[in-house]
C-alpha cells in the first residue's frame, strides 16, 4: 500500500536495517538508506561489499533476512515493478530475440503494451544509432550494442525509479559517456536513479548523494560534498629556502614530499602561516590548496583496504 | 490478479513464440514420423519373413479315404481356431518299402516335413521331430478321433442369433478403449512434458532470470512457462491427431468409428481426453519445472531426465492397474493421487458413464497444479535466488 505520510514523495526508496544472510555468511549487515526522489544516488563500495545484494533486496528479487524497505511508497517492491527499471550486473538477453523485440519484451514485463514497446524501441534504437540493428538477433550484436539494448529495455517503460547495478562495467569510454548522459537525461525527466559502482570517479561525476558500503554496512550516507567535507583541504607549498626557523610555523603533521611541504589547511585559513613564512624569509615559490576528492573521503571513511580494492579498475 | 495473469501471459507468449517459431519445432512435429517409419520398415520386413516362412507339415501316408476323413476333421478344427494354428496335412500314397518312404519324407525340404503319420486311422503311428512341438501329436490325436467318429459327418445343429453388444464384450471393449486412451495420454505426456525440465536453463544461462525476477512474481513466471509449453504441445498434438485421423480413415475400413465406444460417449471422451491431457501435462510439467529449475546446465537436466521418465512409467503403471475395476480401492487411490489422477480418470471415462466424478477430479487436479507451482516457485526462490524466509506452510495460500 502506498504510504500516506508524504515521505513516499520525498524518498523514492527507503531501507531500514536491511540484513541478508546466505547460510553462515552475512552479506548485508543492517543497511539503512533513503534515496531522495529525483536524485542520482550512488552505492559506492568495493567488490563483495554487499552493493548488489542490497539492490536486489531493494527491488524485490530477494527478500531480506530482516529489516524492511519501501520502494515508491510500497512495502512490496514488486507491486511497484511497473514503475521501476532494473539493469542487473550480469547482463542477459535472449540471444535469438531481435533487438527491437528484446526492448519491447522488457517493457512488456513491466506492463507496457507490446505494440507501444515496439514503437518506443524503434525510437530509442534510432536515437542511439542502432536503428539498422533493430531486426537483428541479439547474438549478432557486439557486447557494447547488446548492453545498450538492455539499457534501453530498462528505460523503455519510462520508469520513475531506475536501478543500475555496475552499469559502466565493460563499456568503453564513448559508451560510458553516453550512459552518463542518459542517466542525467532520465533524471532531468523526473526519474530517480540508483546505481552501484566500484569506480569512484563515476560516483563523483554523477551523484548528488552516495552511500559508501563496506563489508555489508553503510559507513557513510549523504551528499558528496558532505563526504568531502569530512576531510580538510590539503595545502602544497614550495618555499625558496629549504630550511630555517620559519619551519616551526608549519602545523603539526606537515610532511615533505619532494620539494613540497604538504599539510592540512589550518582551521584559521592559510594567511597567518603565509605571513609567518614570509616574515621568516622562507620565500614562497608555489602554493596550491587542494579540495579533497571523493577518493580521499572514501579512504578516510571506508579505510585503506577498501580503497585499495576499489582501485582495481580505473574510469575511462 | 490481473497483473499476475498479464505477467504470466507475457512470459508464455515469449516462450510459445520462441518454441513454435523455431526451426527445431519442425523436427518436433515430424518426430512421431520416425517411429511410424521404423514401424513401417520393420513391419514390412516382418511380413515378408512371415509370408516366406513355410510352416512344417505332417506327411500322411494313407489311403485316399482315410486322408479325406482326416482332412475334413482338420478343416472343422481350423475353422474354430486362428489361422495357422492347426497342422498342415499332405497326402502320400503308401509305397512298398514304407520305411524307406518314411525316411525320404523326413529328409524332405519341400515341403519341410516335421512328422510322418502311417498306419491309417486304424493303427496310426506318428514318427518325427515332435518333442519340440508336442501340440502336433495332440492335434493329430484329436483329428484322428474326430475322423474315426461316425457323428463327425453331421455335427450337431446350433442356431446362432447375433446381438449388437453383450455385457461381456462391451466391458472388454471399454477396457480396451480405457487402455488405449491411457496409453495415448501417457505417451503424449512422456514425450512432451520432458521439455519442461529444461525450460529455465535458457534464462539461467543467459542471466535474464534476474531481469524477469525483478519484474514479475516467480509464480507468474512458472505459470507462463508451463502454459507456453502446454500450448506448444497442443499445437503438436493437433497436427499429429489430424494426420493420425486421416491415416485411420484411409487405412481402416469405417475409420475411427470402428473403435470401441467409451461409456461417456465419443464426444464426452474426447472432451475429457483434452482436459485430462492438459491436467496431466500441467501436473507433471509443474513437477518437472520445479525439478528442472534446480539444474544449472543442460547436462544436469539430462541426468535428471532418466529418473523422471521412470517416475512417469511408475505412475502410468499405477493408473493402468485400475483398468477393469474403476471402483476398487486401488482405482480410487490412483484417482486421488494427483499425478496419476488424470490417467486413471480417463480410463474411468471409458468404463463408467457418470460425469460427476470427473468434475470433482478436475477441480482436485487443478488445485494440485496450483499447489505444485506454488511449491516450485518457493523452492526456486529459496534455492536458486537464495531468497525468502523459511517456507511457512500456514501462509501457503497467500500470494
Amino acid at each position: 500500500m502506498p504510504r500516506q505520510d508524504g515521505s513516499a514523495d520525498q524518498f523514492a526508496v527507503e531501507a531500514d536495517k536491511l540484513v541478508k544472510d546466505f547460510g553462515d555468511t552475512r552479506a548485508v549487515d543492517g543497511v539503512s538508506l533513503a534515496v531522495p526522489t529525483g536524485s542520482i544516488y550512488g552505492l559506492l563500495g568495493p567488490n563483495g561489499a554487499g552493493k548488489t545484494t542490497t539492490l536486489r533486496m531493494l527491488i524485490g528479487i530477494i527478500d531480506p533476512s530482516s529489516g524492511s524497505r519501501r520502494v515508491l511508497g510500497r512495502e512490496r517492491p514488486l507491486e511497484a515493478a511497473g514503475e521501476v527499471g532494473y539493469l542487473p550486473e550480469e547482463r542477459g538477453l535472449y540471444p535469438a530475440m531481435h533487438a527491437r523485440e528484446a526492448i519491447a519484451f522488457m517493457g512488456a514485463l513491466r506492463g507496457l503494451p507490446l505494440h507501444e514497446g515496439r514503437r518506443r524501441a524503434d525510437e530509442l534504437l534510432n536515437e542511439h544509432g542502432l536503428a539498422e540493428w533493430a531486426k537483428k538477433p541479439i547474438r549478432s550484436l557486439s557486447k557494447g550494442m547488446a548492453q545498450t539494448v538492455q539499457l534501453l529495455g530498462t528505460i523503455v517503460h519510462r520508469p520513475k525509479l531506475i536501478v543500475l547495478d555496475e552499469p559502466f562495467a565493460g563499456l568503453d569510454a564513448i559508451n560510458q559517456g553516453r550512459l552518463e548522459e542518459l542517466i542525467r537525461r532520465e533524471t532531468r525527466a523526473g526519474a530517480t536513479v540508483i546505481f552501484s559502482t566500484h569506480v569512484i570517479a563515476h560516483a563523483e561525476r554523477l551523484c548528488e548523494r552516495v552511500a559508501i558500503v563496506a563489508k555489508g554496512r553503510v559507513v557513510f550516507d549523504g551528499r558528496v560534498d558532505d563526504a568531502r567535507a569530512k576531510l580538510n583541504s590539503i595545502v602544497r607549498l614550495r618555499t625558496r629556502a629549504s630550511d630555517g626557523p620559519w619551519r616551526s610555523a608549519f602545523p603539526a603533521g606537515t610532511r615533505r614530499e619532494g620539494d613540497e611541504w604538504v599539510f592540512e589547511l589550518p582551521a584559521g585559513g592559510p594567511e597567518p602561516l603565509l605571513r609567518a613564512l614570509l616574515d621568516g624569509g622562507a620565500g614562497i615559490e608555489t602554493l596550491a590548496i587542494e579540495r579533497p576528492g571523493l577518493h580521499d573521503a572514501f579512504v578516510a571513511i571506508a579505510g585503506t583496504s577498501a580503497a585499495a580494492a576499489m582501485g582495481q579498475e580505473k574510469p575511462a | 490478479m490481473m497483473r499476475f495473469i498479464r505477467s504470466s501471459y507475457v512470459i508464455a507468449r515469449r516462450d510459445f513464440g520462441a518454441t513454435v517459431l523455431s526451426k527445431a519445432f519442425i523436427f518436433f512435429l515430424l518426430g512421431p514420423l520416425f517411429p511410424l517409419l521404423l514401424g513401417g520398415v520393420f513391419g514390412g520386413i516382418g511380413a515378408r519373413v512371415a509370408t516366406q516362412t513355410v510352416h512344417p507339415v505332417v506327411a500322411v501316408v494313407s489311403s485316399d479315404g482315410d486322408f479325406a476323413r482326416l482332412t475334413k476333421a482338420r478343416d472343422d478344427l481350423a475353422a474354430a481356431l486362428p489361422d495357422g494354428a492347426v497342422v498342415t496335412l499332405v497326402h502320400y500314397s503308401p509305397e512298398p518299402d514304407l520305411a524307406a518312404e518314411q525316411r525320404q519324407l523326413l529328409a524332405s525340404r519341400d515341403p519341410p516335413v516335421r512328422a510322418v503319420l502311417t498306419g491309417g486311422l486304424d493303427k496310426p503311428r506318428l514318427t518325427g521331430a515332435v518333442d519340440e512341438d508336442p501340440g502336433t501329436a495332440a492335434q493329430l490325436r484329436l483329428l484322428i478321433a474326430n475322423a474315426r467318429s461316425p457323428q463327425h459327418a453331421a455335427p450337431p445343429p446350433l442356431e446362432v442369433t447375433n446381438v449388437r453388444a453383450a455385457s461381456g464384450s462391451l466391458a472388454k471393449d471399454r477396457q480396451a478403449t480405457a487402455l488405449y486412451g491411457q496409453m495415448l495420454l501417457f505417451f503424449l505426456t512422456i514425450l512432451l512434458s520432458g521439455m519442461v525440465l529444461s525450460q529455465l536453463i535458457e534464462e539461467k544461462s543467459n542471466k535474464i532470470i534476474e531481469v524477469i525476477a525483478a519484474a514479475v512474481p516467480i509464480d507468474a513466471m512458472f505459470v507462463g512457462k508451463l502454459f507456453a509449453m502446454l500450448a506448444a504441445s497442443v499445437v503438436g498434438i493437433i497436427v499429429w491427431i489430424s494426420a493420425g485421423a486421416l491415416i485411420i480413415q484411409f487405412v481402416k475400413h469405417g475409420g475411427v468409428q470402428t473403435l470401441p465406444t467409451p461409456a461417456v460417449g465419443w464426444w464426452g471422451f474426447l472432451a475429457l481426453s483434452i482436459v485430462y491431457f492438459a491436467m496431466n501435462y500441467l501436473l507433471l510439467g509443474a513437477a518437472f519445472l520445479t525439478i528442472g529449475a534446480q539444474a544449472s546446465t543442460a547436462r544436469e537436466v539430462q541426468t535428471m531426465s532418466m529418473p523422471v521418465t521412470f517416475a512417469q512409467v511408475l505412475i502410468f503403471g499405477f493408473a493402468a492397474n485400475t483398468i477393469g475395476d474403476p471402483n476398487s480401492t486401488g482405482a480410487i487411490a490412483a484417482a486421488v493421487f494427483p499425478l496419476s489422477s488424470p490417467m486413471t480418470m480417463l480410463a474411468r471415462a471409458a468404463e463408467e458413464p457418470e460425469w460427476w466424478p470427473h468434475l470433482l477430479a478436475i477441480c482436485w487436479q487443478a488445485l494440485w497444479v496450483a499447489v505444485i507451482l506454488r511449491l516450485g516457485s518457493q523452492l526456486f526462490r529459496k534455492t536458486v535466488l537464495k531468497s525468502g524466509p523459511r517456507v511457512k506452510w500456514w501462509r501457503f495460500g497467500r500470494a
